[in-house]
């Protein structure tokens, strides 16, 4: 079966489609901001606007932390974390051309240990 | 409310309370358990997570190796693993980065 699917829509190498296939012919599909919605209409009954409205501000309060400075620290799951790059020499990789890198901030994620443990348990079942 | 620079859950859910006011307290918390438990479950799963404007969550594997008991110095054979891994989307890099536009 061949449902190597790639949206239309993709664009700049952002595949669109969530839908994929595994070298194993399992078909996964990527939790999305939909799918959460979805969860929140069936099991807790929030209507629909109110659950996709609700999964999109939930992901904003994130944003807006991390933007104005403060790490997110999410007891079970992770903590997103700021940190401070310092410039540094870099190259574009086609050209070989040599351009610096600026200072900057970003957000790394550091899972909680509870969540490593399942994803390890994953990993477990999982014959390599 | 954050403290000491960092937002916790219980500000997640206080804040969420605040701008979806038509929801209670308690739904409000039940909705952010809800939402960090499915993240987590689809990860355990061997599944991605993909949030457009914020990024996304995969496995990365981790490949077995030697390893060494700190204590006696013996060595332990490592078995491969897979841990969660983010790679934030556009959206969050150019705001945590105060939108300086390079390249």
């Amino acid at each position: 079966m061949h449902t190597d699917r790639v949206s239309v829509f993709a664009r700049n190498g952002a595949t669109v489609d969530t839908q994929r296939e595994t070298g194993h012919g399992e078909k996964l599909m990527a939790l999305t901001k939909a799918a959460m919605a979805e969860m929140l209409f069936n099991d807790l009954g929030l209507n629909k606007r109110e659950a996709k409205e609700f999964v999109e501000q939930f992901f904003e309060e994130v944003r807006l932390a991390l933007e104005s400075g403060n790490d997110v620290k999410l007891s079970g799951f992770g903590n997103f974390v700021l940190r401070n790059k310092s410039a540094r020499p870099g190259r574009n990789p086609k050209t070989g051309e040599d351009i610096p890198i600026s200072a900057r901030r970003v957000v790394t994620f550091r899972p909680g240990q509870k969540l490593k443990a399942r994803v390890e348990a994953y990993a477990g079942s999982q014959q390599q | 409310m954050t403290t000491e620079n960092s937002l916790t859950k219980s500000d997640l859910i206080e804040s969420l309370a605040r701008s979806q006011q038509h929801l209670a307290l308690k739904d409000v918390e039940l909705a952010v358990k809800s939402l960090l438990e499915s993240m987590s479950h689809e990860l355990a799963s061997g599944e991605r997570i993909e949030i457009r404007g914020f990024g996304s969550f995969s496995l990365h594997f981790r490949p077995p190796r030697m390893g060494r008991n700190p204590k006696s110095g013996d060595a332990v054979a490592l078995r491969g693993k897979f841990v969660p891994h983010f790679k934030p989307g556009k959206e969050l890099r150019d705001r945590v980065n105060g939108d300086h536009t390079d390249d």
